[in-house]
């Protein structure tokens, strides 16, 4: 455009005289890959010439060598608009690149570490009569302290976060609505280990003990779960379309028998999605469990009375034996905790796709 | 989520309906766990504030200022001065490092990734962020310290003259505030993206497409109509995020190798934070100890109580999303 205004107005100062163009040049399309295997030789070069040994350093000059040459080759054909565009564009994929790597080692370490010895005896066997420095043992009592105390927790938190989600969309209005809002907000980002130590001063100042039970910590995990099922339900009940509930109202039905025969069962995908999500989240959970529950090595299927075990407390008391077989024992556990974590994810996305509550129309 | 308009629950006159027991007992049932929760967290300040007042009562050092925590003593001195330093130092490092990174894999799940690549990365992100904090511990103690070796003694060659990254001794673990706050970002990564993302795909497209239109690059229509539109969004992200880092207990108890030493520098095995601090004593901790350490507690409480507040306040103008299950 512009080389078009030039040649209609100004006959003198063009020194070379150009043929007017409509598009601005381009780099062909396979620039970046060529810069890319430029970058990357080069790195390479300078890699060996200087003798680094970190391949980690190797990518970085290849990173910072591509981010460059890319502007300066896009500078001169294209632009510097385009210059920093191409510029923009690579941080982007290389912020993406960077955040993968530790993720994906993460999951690698995690899988080939913990396979070493995981298999039926592990899962089946507690840590009775097992010395820390042995090979052996297993997490049968840490998966059932699990199982025990996430059931109790879910079963308190669970439907006191429905009926607050049920307050907040159906009932709620005024002030009462909007602090409960607000807490309900603030309160998912409480961290683990206040929780804990609040039921540990509760447990002193009303019992003038400590607690040491797997109730203890449910109770903990309960105060932990209790804003994330109140924000997925509310979110789920906000999506049943309204003419469902004029309609059942307009034909006499009372507000209550509404809520719980129209309006939930809609939404009960949703919400069952939501509170399996949260069982994933609390699951994990190992601060409160340290505080309250303290960890043992016997089976101990009461949770109302003595210390329990539990997955992700046994990962961290097995990091802290500090030997072979222990690390061994942790990582075989922190797999279990994992993959229980994620099919529990997977599951409940699945639902959630499977029973999306349909938004009419 | 996603979904039109947000339904007005209640039908417009309900003044004349009869009121059925049924009817009053739901709501108040419903009505009661809203301020049960309420009734929690006001819980929550009370018993904390009482253990703690009657723990630091008896401190003979000073709670704000002491470096040790030595609740165990006769008499005892603790205070949270070392703990309050690795705390804000930790997760300003992971901030600095996760924000720009996590809004970069925000715009690249939302503009730059194929749409259907886009689809599966916020899924394995939404994955990620279900991972325990434990496990994120045990791979940074086990895989991660060892591996920081080498980027550690290259910061200390070259940029040692900054005191930050001077490493007293070169030998010595990696288990530093510096490698807490990278693997803290690793952490709350995901919460970041996630809440961003959501923030950056509310955006109108008309002005995206106004600004392509006036014939601006994909960068420009990111900085003229997408990052001013998101900003605040970004800003509350990135605060979930330091709530989630403030309050980290497992990864940086497994990583970090305390000691009641304030100092600049990072590289070095020193520091401590309030959850580490807390789990590191507790199994030793008598009764006052226990106290002591609730008292730390309720400091931290308060510190993400405020820094919670604030990200919910400034995300409260986008009712939509309230990043509650990222």
């Amino acid at each position: 455009m512009s080389d078009i205004l030039v040649e209609d107005k100004t006959p003198t100062p063009a020194p070379v005289p150009r043929t007017p163009r409509l598009a601005s040049r381009q780099l062909p399309k396979w620039a970046p890959l060529a810069i890319a295997a430029g970058a990357i030789a080069i790195a390479a070069a300078i890699g060996a010439g200087f003798g680094l040994d970190s391949k980690i350093q190797w990518g970085l000059i290849a990173l910072v060598l591509f981010v460059l040459g890319s502007y300066v080759i896009t500078a001169r054909v294209e632009g510097r608009r385009q210059a920093k565009d191409r510029v923009a564009t690579s941080l982007v994929w290389s912020s993406f690149i960077l955040a993968v790597i530790p993720l994906y080692s993460l999951v690698q370490t995690t899988i080939s570490n913990g396979s070493k010895v995981l298999d039926g005896t592990f899962l089946t066997h507690s840590m009775n009569n097992v010395l820390t420095i042995q090979p052996g043992g297993g997490i049968y009592h840490a998966i059932i302290g699990t199982v025990e105390q996430v059931a109790i927790a879910t079963a308190i938190a669970a439907p006191l976060g429905i009926l607050t989600a049920i307050y907040l969309v159906e009932y709620g209005k005024g002030a009462l609505a909007k602090w409960v809002t607000f807490f309900v907000d603030v309160m998912t980002g409480i961290p683990s280990i206040v929780a804990g130590l609040f039921i540990l001063s509760m447990w002193f100042v009303l019992l003038d003990k400590a607690p040491a039970t797997g109730f203890a910590g449910s109770l903990a995990l309960a105060i932990l779960m209790m804003p994330i099922v109140v924000r997925s339900t509310e979110e789920m009940l906000k999506l049943v379309p309204n003419e469902l509930r004029e309609a059942s109202l307009a034909l006499g039905v009372p507000k209550w028998r509404t809520i719980t025969k129209v309006v939930i069962p809609t939404a009960l995908g949703g919400i069952t999605t939501g509170v399996m999500l949260s069982i994933a989240r609390i699951a994990g959970e190992t601060a409160p469990i340290a505080l309250l529950v303290f960890g043992s090595n016997v089976i101990n299927n009461d949770p109302f009375k003595d210390p329990q075990a539990s997955l992700p407390l046994y990962i961290y008391q097995q990091y802290g034996n500090g030997n072979e077989p222990s690390y061994d024992r942790a990582w075989a556990a922190a797999l279990v905790l994992i993959a229980f974590v994620m099919i529990l994810n997977l599951v409940a996305r699945g639902i959630a796709r499977w029973k999306a509550p349909k938004t009419g129309r | 989520m996603t979904t039109t308009a947000p339904p007005s629950a209640a039908p417009p006159r309900a003044a004349k309906t009869v009121t059925r027991p049924g009817d009053r007992i739901f709501a108040g049932m419903s009505r009661g766990s809203g301020i049960f929760l309420l009734v929690v967290m006001a819980a929550i300040a009370v018993f904390l504030t009482v253990r703690a007042v009657s723990a630091i009562s008896k401190d003979h050092g000073n709670f704000l200022t002491t470096f040790e925590w030595n609740a165990g003593l006769n008499p005892p001195v603790f205070g949270i001065a070392v703990l309050a330093y690795g705390t804000i130092v930790s997760s300003v490092i992971a901030m600095l490092i996760a924000v720009p990174i996590a809004v970069g894999i925000a715009l690249f799940i939302t503009h730059y990734a194929p749409r259907r690549v886009g689809g599966v990365l916020a899924y394995v992100i939404d994955l990620l962020a279900a991972v325990p904090s434990i496990i994120y511990g045990l791979w940074g103690a086990i895989f991660l310290v060892p591996h920081m070796k080498g980027l550690n003694l290259w910061l200390d060659t070259y940029f040692g003259w900054t005191v930050i990254f001077d490493k007293q001794d070169p030998n010595s673990a990696a288990r530093s505030l510096f490698t807490v706050g990278i693997l803290l970002a690793i952490m709350i990564l995901p919460i970041i993206t996630n809440v961003s993302r959501e923030v950056i795909r509310q955006m109108p497209k008309m002005h995206e497409e106004a600004a392509l239109a006036l014939g601006a690059t994909r960068w420009e229509v990111i900085r003229l109509s997408v990052l001013p539109f998101a900003r605040s969004g970004i800003i509350s992200a990135s605060m979930l995020g330091l709530g989630r880092a403030l309050g980290e207990t497992m990864a940086v108890a497994t990583v970090l190798s305390a000691s009641p030493q304030l100092s600049a520098h990072l590289l070095d095995p020193l520091g401590g934070t309030f959850s580490q601090n807390i789990v590191a004593k507790f199994g030793e901790a008598d009764q006052f100890g226990r106290d002591a350490l609730i008292a730390s507690g309720l400091v931290l409480f308060f510190i993400t109580l405020l820094v919670n507040g604030a990200a919910r306040l400034i995300i409260a103008r986008r009712k939509e999303y309230s990043g509650a299950n990222a």
